[in-house]
């Protein structure tokens, strides 16, 4: 309960949102995370901290390197957002179904 | 069966795809068609889009609002590239939340398929943050959906 807890309100923010959808493409340190999101490093790695807390993301040694890169919990999280996209999109879609079917309805009237 | 296909290309780009049972000419005029616009394009139950503005002619401006009738809402305004009757939908466009998002470069594209139509929108971002911050918006409104959800049970 504590995990799910401490992910949800991992995810409550939305340059940690973002750092993870960046981190979906592979792993990156502080200072790759830095540049593109304009922030100061130790404001990256505050949310870093968090997110590590969370389970979400853990970071590798490697030499004075420490790239940080998804968890299990948190390509979960990227599948589950993409999910959400996809359910969006796909309530839209089903509802244009309807409307060309009506669409098709009146052209038929027409035509008689 | 599965009508739709999403997914991530490259850093920058969100590929989707949609089957449908009508002609291009009628997918094409109910993306263009700002009266079958407001009929479908809405996003999560609950939601309608009480104003849409549509010029769709190259240069042309458009200008789509939600509300989910709780005094929560948000705008999209775009423009026009390029339009080629019944075939293909070039625009660009931003959300207001109420500062601009970058601009998202949308190519959607029709193609007789069967009795039907195949849809094919290619959108893409200026760079990597943005889109991963344009899904982070959409995971938002979901997380927000599932947040009342669970208002309901409790």
């Amino acid at each position: 309960m504590h995990g799910l807890d401490a992910a949800f309100s991992a995810l409550a923010d939305p340059t940690r949102r973002a750092i993870l959808a960046r981190l979906a493409h592979g792993e990156a340190t502080v200072n790759e995370l830095a540049k593109p999101f304009e922030m100061t490093q130790p404001a990256i790695s505050q949310h870093l901290k968090v997110l590590e807390g969370a389970g979400l993301i853990v970071q590798r040694v490697e030499g004075t390197r420490r790239p940080r890169r998804l968890s299990n919990a948190g390509i979960e999280a990227m599948d589950q957002w993409l999910g959400m996209l996809r359910k969006a999109l796909a309530t839209n879609y089903d509802r244009l179904d309807e409307v060309l079917a009506g669409m098709e309805k009146q052209r038929r009237r027409k035509k008689r | 069966m599965s009508k739709m296909t999403l997914q991530t290309e490259g850093d920058t780009q969100l590929i989707v795809t949609r089957r449908f049972a009508a002609p291009p000419e009628a997918v094409y005029r109910a993306h263009t068609d700002p009266k079958l616009i407001q009929k479908w394009l809405l996003g999560p139950e609950g939601w309608t889009m009480p104003l849409c503005i549509n010029d769709a002619r190259p240069g042309g401006k458009f200008r789509y609002e939600w509300t989910n009738g709780e005094g929560r809402g948000f705008y999209i305004t775009g423009e026009y590239l390029e339009l080629q009757p019944n075939k293909r939908i070039v625009h660009v466009e931003r959300m207001h939340l109420p500062d601009p998002t970058p601009d998202n470069h949308i190519e959607t594209r029709f193609e007789a398929d069967g009795a039907g139509t195949l849809m094919t929108m290619q959108m893409t971002l200026p760079d990597a943050k943005t889109r991963a911050a344009m899904l982070a918006t959409g995971m938002e409104r979901g997380m927000e959906a599932s947040y009342v959800r669970l208002e309901g049970m409790l």
